[in-house]
């Protein structure tokens, strides 16, 4: 298996609260998946996860980090904060539970199908969190040989 | 197959061509470059919009599209105006006279494309009650938008409707009728598309979802209207009956045919880069909900065409006026399935993606494209100014690692290199024993 360690990687700032901003790191993934000739299929499966994370960084958290890692057989989607962590990750993990605030309500997110539409869409989630000190997001894809 | 396959209407004048930026920057799929002083279009990312027509101060990007006289090939001919034709004259208060004067102009029929819409509204009514169908459906009327979706959203392929545009469901109908009635041979007779685009006259030439095209040629309303707009000026009386609803004709503005499918939960958006902008969100499952989606290249729908003489929003307003007079009636249960029988309505053909984004088709060899295309990215400046010839800077970098250009493109990197070349030549004439005595005394 020649070059199957071959990895590359895209990292980006997330801002708390900048709604603005909102959805361009997921856009910059689909782009960079497209070009690398990914599957049309799971290249929306991505980004449908990483725009969920994405906008989790945003709404939730301190401001964190939106990381890419692409290898010849897998698409490794992170997202990694400071806080303030999830209390109870089952939970969080449930269809329709959200503590989005009103700012984010007003703007039409907090419908509490983020985290539930990461799982669906990932081959696999790992998910670390620890309150005061940050969450862990780990989204997995396998790259299916044709 | 090959010259088939890169078959584009859409063409530069290279004499008219100065180089400018302005067709580069608004491609909405990257396919212009402006190199050695001339745009250049790349035929495998074209997809026929016009944009760049529209946009060209100079009129270098033309369309090319079968001359008037070229109906004589054929012994019998047939007019199959486009709705947005209607809009185009003023003082004309039924389309009968419009039909009437393309008559005069040397065709024997007249066959309204927006009677064929509304049989494609007959058929995509029958589609919309299939709930495996993916959603939202996408209309299938704009060969731009379709030709945008193999590019850019592969992904959405499956969503397109499998019913084929009116122009040929119109051109099919217009040939039977004719040969039935005058008992003529169909070699014998021409069908030619009166067209507000280029994107038209290149699914007329290499269709997408359909093996050959049931239309002959096609002549831009630019083209017919001097020659038309004469004969309607002389015309005495009207006899050509005029057949589609006013649905039909109203197919000519965006929204035109979400409204005639009577539906809730539809959405028309006009203007190509307004129509990538909802594609994304369609494609990221953002927008759940919509059952049917109407996609047009143009500003306003099909009146803002490139090839339109009128001004889209004046013609807009022209077919909303002339659609509430219309005669004919939606098509009824019956008369679909008859006709369903007689042509080939449905896109047959799989409509295949066209990933022309793609760095490589190893997708090792693409990520070390990748890389490289950043490392030389974080060295550009990043003004996206487009005097490299290519649309941005990011662009620019591809198009170094595909082959395309050199990093000397750039005009700062140009510039930072010729002052370092300065600063050579003049250490160089430094270590060079008297050189700088000799300067001096030239003083
Ligand atoms: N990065 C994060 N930091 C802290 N809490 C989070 C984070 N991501 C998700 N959560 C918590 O999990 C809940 C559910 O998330 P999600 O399913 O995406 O729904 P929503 O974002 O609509 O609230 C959130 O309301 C929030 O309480
Ligand atoms: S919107 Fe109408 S006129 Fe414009 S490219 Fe599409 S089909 Fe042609
Ligand atoms: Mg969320």
């Amino acid at each position: 298996m020649a070059g199957g360690y071959y990895s590359i990687e895209q990292v980006f700032h997330i801002k708390a609260g900048d709604f603005a901003s909102a959805g361009e790191a997921s856009s910059q993934i689909k782009k960079t998946l497209k070009q690398l000739g990914i599957d049309s299929t799971l290249v929306r499966r991505v980004t449908i996860a990483a725009y969920e994370a994405e906008m989790n960084l945003i709404i939730h958290s301190i401001g964190g980090e939106l990381k890419l890692k692409v290898t010849p057989q897998s698409i490794i989607v992170t997202a990694e904060d400071k806080g303030p962590g999830i209390p109870d990750i089952d939970l969080a993990m449930q269809e329709g539970y959200s503590t989005a605030p009103e700012i984010a309500r007003e703007l039409g997110f907090g419908a509490g199908m983020g985290l539930p539409n990461i799982k669906r869409n990932a081959d696999r989630l790992n998910i670390q969190s620890k309150v005061g000190e940050g969450t862990l997001l780990e989204i997995y894809f396998d790259i299916k040989a044709r | 197959m090959k010259l088939k396959e890169y078959y584009h209407s859409v063409t530069l004048r290279k004499d008219k061509c100065r180089g400018c930026t302005n067709c580069i920057k608004r491609c909405p799929t990257e396919a212009i470059r402006v190199r050695d002083g001339k745009a250049r279009i790349i035929a495998e990312r074209c997809i026929d919009c016009g944009e760049c027509i529209r946009v060209c101060p100079y009129h270098a990007k033309v369309a090319v599209t079968d001359p008037l006289s070229s109906i004589e090939r054929f012994r019998y001919r047939i007019a199959l105006p486009a709705p947005t034709l209607y809009g185009q004259f003023k003082n004309v208060d039924d389309i009968k006279v419009i039909l009437t004067g393309l008559k005069k102009l040397g065709f024997d029929y007249v066959y309204e494309v927006a009677r064929g819409a509304d049989y494609v509204t007959a058929f995509v009514k029958e589609a919309l009650k299939d709930p495996n169908r993916k959603r939202p459906i996408i209309s299938s009327a704009c060969p731009a938008i379709v030709r945008l979706i193999q590019v850019r959203f592969p992904e959405l392929i499956d969503n397109i409707v499998n019913v084929d545009s009116p122009m040929e469901i119109a051109a099919q109908l217009a040939r039977n009728e004719f040969c039935e009635r005058y008992g003529v041979k169909s070699e014998e007779v021409g069908v030619f598309f009166i067209t507000p685009c280029a994107a038209k006259m290149t699914s007329i030439r290499n269709p997408v979802g359909r093996k050959e095209s049931s239309v002959d040629g096609a002549i831009s309303i630019q083209e017919i209207y001097g020659p038309l707009y004469s004969q309607i000026s002389n015309l005495k009386e009207e006899d050509v009956a005029q057949m589609a609803s006013p649905f039909g004709v109203g197919w000519a503005n965006s929204g035109g045919a979400c409204l005639s499918l009577g539906i809730d939960s539809y959405l028309a958006v006009d203007g190509i880069q307004n129509v990538i902008r909802v594609l994304e969100e369609i494609e990221d499952e953002k927008l759940t909900d919509l059952e049917y989606f109407e996609g047009l290249a143009c500003p306003g729908g099909c009146v803002g065409g490139p090839l339109t003489v009128e001004n889209g929003f004046v013609a807009k307003n022209r077919i909303r006026k002339l659609s509430e007079k219309a005669r004919g009636r939606p098509v009824s249960e019956d008369e679909l399935r008859e006709v369903a029988q007689k042509i080939q309505w449905r896109l047959d053909e799989k409509i295949l993606p066209k990933p022309v984004m793609k760095l490589d088709d190893d997708i090792v060899e693409a990520m070390k494209k990748m890389e490289t295309i950043e490392s030389i990215y974080e060295s550009l400046p990043g003004l996206d100014c487009g005097s490299c010839g290519s649309p941005s800077c990011r662009t620019l970098a591809e198009d170094i690692v595909r082959g395309y250009a050199s990093e000397m493109d750039c005009v700062f990197k140009l510039r930072e290199k010729v002052k370092q070349l300065a600063q050579e030549m003049i250490e160089l004439s430094e270590k060079i024993p008297g050189g700088r005595k000799e300067t001096e005394g030239q003083e």
